[in-house]
């Protein structure tokens, strides 16, 4: 780990969010990196996102039974 | 405090997990499904009417027309089907699932599966074994023969015994099943073997059929997926008592008839949603490949909706090669995987490989949207033509496009109260 105020002159301790091939680059020139598997929620559908949205907030006041 | 749909989750939750599905008889269809009449034929996956059946299930139902006597020759099954003479119904929506092109008639003996925590009961037709059979679109006379065989011996056979033994509770068997390295869709030899040692006192303990007995275990043994319907119905018994609870986000269940793939979810009853059925990503029997496939098919998907299969293959070290999953290490990625879909991890139903967690078990259709993970399902590859059988095996996504439209219709549904 880097110490404060010495990020340039040490090797850095990465994690990479998302995309992988960032990671596989950085590995492949000698990095220690960690990589999180994250997708922007319903791979970024604006649609489908509001749906959720709609959903989380109906869902706080309405039992849902099937009329 | 808990929103109504969180609310409504977990007590759907709580009828799956507590479901106890006890075999309780072998009956025929029309005896214990009484609103299966004349002239009527159940079929895996969402509704379809005969112009829009795969070439299996077009088959399935030309055989299962000659073995109910309705039709004595191909040319005039085709007929009547073709004319709309025949009524076609989803399997589903009469408590029962059958694996692949899932065909029930009035004639055939099914499995009677009662959930004992509810009440309810839940069917499935007893598996014919390998090579030619109906499930997979089969229709010869041997295919007649052996449904015969199987209303006129061994059901009746099986029901003495189960009737015998008062009973044979399941859910033990399963979880015993997990931990012998079976995940209960495409591995079932160790859940067929316990079944055996279950029933085999009772089969041949003052027997009225003695004369059939040979026939019989011979019949038993000789079919390593034997349990596989058994699985199936007890399976739907728990998703079952699930769907009674309104409200809920749940996949109560996922199913194909090798023409589409559709989903029911606890807030929208029995609506299905539906998608075109993608194709396996699988291994194919010597001779095969996979242009000879059919579109996934069969009720069997309600082992994933309950957290077995491609849910449970952690747990299946040996079905790993057999579906074509990769590596072990890639098993246990499946199970870890269908864990981001799912509410969480059935308390019954654990894999020793995995500190006996659950299997991740009661798929949240929130979950799949805003994952954008299909669940996986591991699945028999059918021929596309009919009467040539299982071709391979592997796995089989769900189609993201019913969970949107669920989504939707749950939304809106939502808004209009």
């Amino acid at each position: 780990m880097p110490e404060k105020g010495n990020l340039l002159g040490a090797s850095p301790a990465i994690i990479n969010v998302g995309l992988e091939v960032f990671a596989d680059d950085l590995q492949e020139l000698g990095f220690q990196v960690v990589q999180v598997d994250w997708r922007p929620p319903a791979g970024g559908d604006s649609r489908l996102t509001d749906l959720l949205g709609r959903l989380e907030k109906s869902g706080k006041s309405n039992s849902g039974e099937p009329s | 405090m808990q929103s109504p749909i969180e609310e409504a989750n977990q007590a759907a939750l709580g009828q799956m997990y507590n479901a106890d599905p006890v075999l309780v008889d072998v009956a025929p269809a029309s005896e214990v499904m009484p609103q299966l009449g004349d002239g009527m034929l159940l079929h895996a996956g969402p509704p379809v009417q005969w112009p829009d059946m795969c070439s299996p299930m077009r088959g399935a139902v030309v055989g299962a027309l000659r073995y109910q006597g309705w039709a004595g020759t191909e040319e005039e099954a085709v007929g009547l089907a073709s004319s709309g003479s025949v009524s076609l119904h989803s399997a589903h929506g009469f408590s029962a699932v059958g694996p692949m092109t899932g065909i029930f008639s009035p004639s055939m003996p099914v499995f009677v599966v009662e959930n004992r925590t509810l009440g309810n009961r839940a069917y499935c037709t007893i598996n014919e074994g390998l090579g030619k059979v109906m499930r997979f679109g089969a229709n010869d006379e041997s295919v007649i023969e052996r449904l015969g065989w199987m209303e006129k011996t061994l059901a009746p056979t099986l029901r003495e015994a189960v009737r015998r033994a008062g009973g044979i509770d399941l859910r033990p068997l399963m979880a015993q099943a997990l931990a012998m390295g079976d995940e209960m869709h495409q591995r079932n030899v160790a859940a067929t073997s316990l079944f055996f040692r279950a029933i085999a006192p009772h089969l041949v303990r003052g027997s009225s059929q003695q004369a059939s007995l040979s026939e019989v275990t011979d019949f038993l043994v000789g079919n390593d997926q034997f349990f596989l319907n058994l699985a199936m119905a007890a399976g739907k018994s728990a998703m079952d008592a699930a769907a009674s609870i309104k409200g809920s986000t749940l996949v109560t269940a996922m199913s194909r008839n090798g023409t589409n793939f559709g989903i029911k979810v606890g807030a929208l009853g029995e609506r299905w949603f539906t998608a075109p059925s993608l194709m396996p990503d699988g291994l194919y029997f010597p001779g095969f490949t996979s242009g000879d496939a059919n579109p996934d098919m069969g009720d069997s998907a309600i082992l994933e909706t309950l957290g077995l299969g491609a849910f449970a293959m952690a747990s299946s070290p040996a079905v790993v090669g057999f579906v074509g999953a990769g590596t072990y290490r890639d098993a246990v990625n499946y199970t870890r995987e269908m864990g981001e879909i799912t509410m969480g991890n059935h308390p019954h139903l654990t894999i020793p490989n995995l500190d006996q967690q659950g299997v991740p078990s009661g798929i949240d259709l929130r979950k799949v949207v805003e994952t954008g993970i299909a669940p996986a399902i591991n699945t028999g590859i059918a021929h596309k033509d009919a009467g040539v059988g299982q071709v391979g095996a592997g796995i089989a996504r769900a189609p993201l496009e019913c969970f949107y439209q669920a989504l939707e219709a749950l939304v809106n549904h939502l808004d209009g109260q």
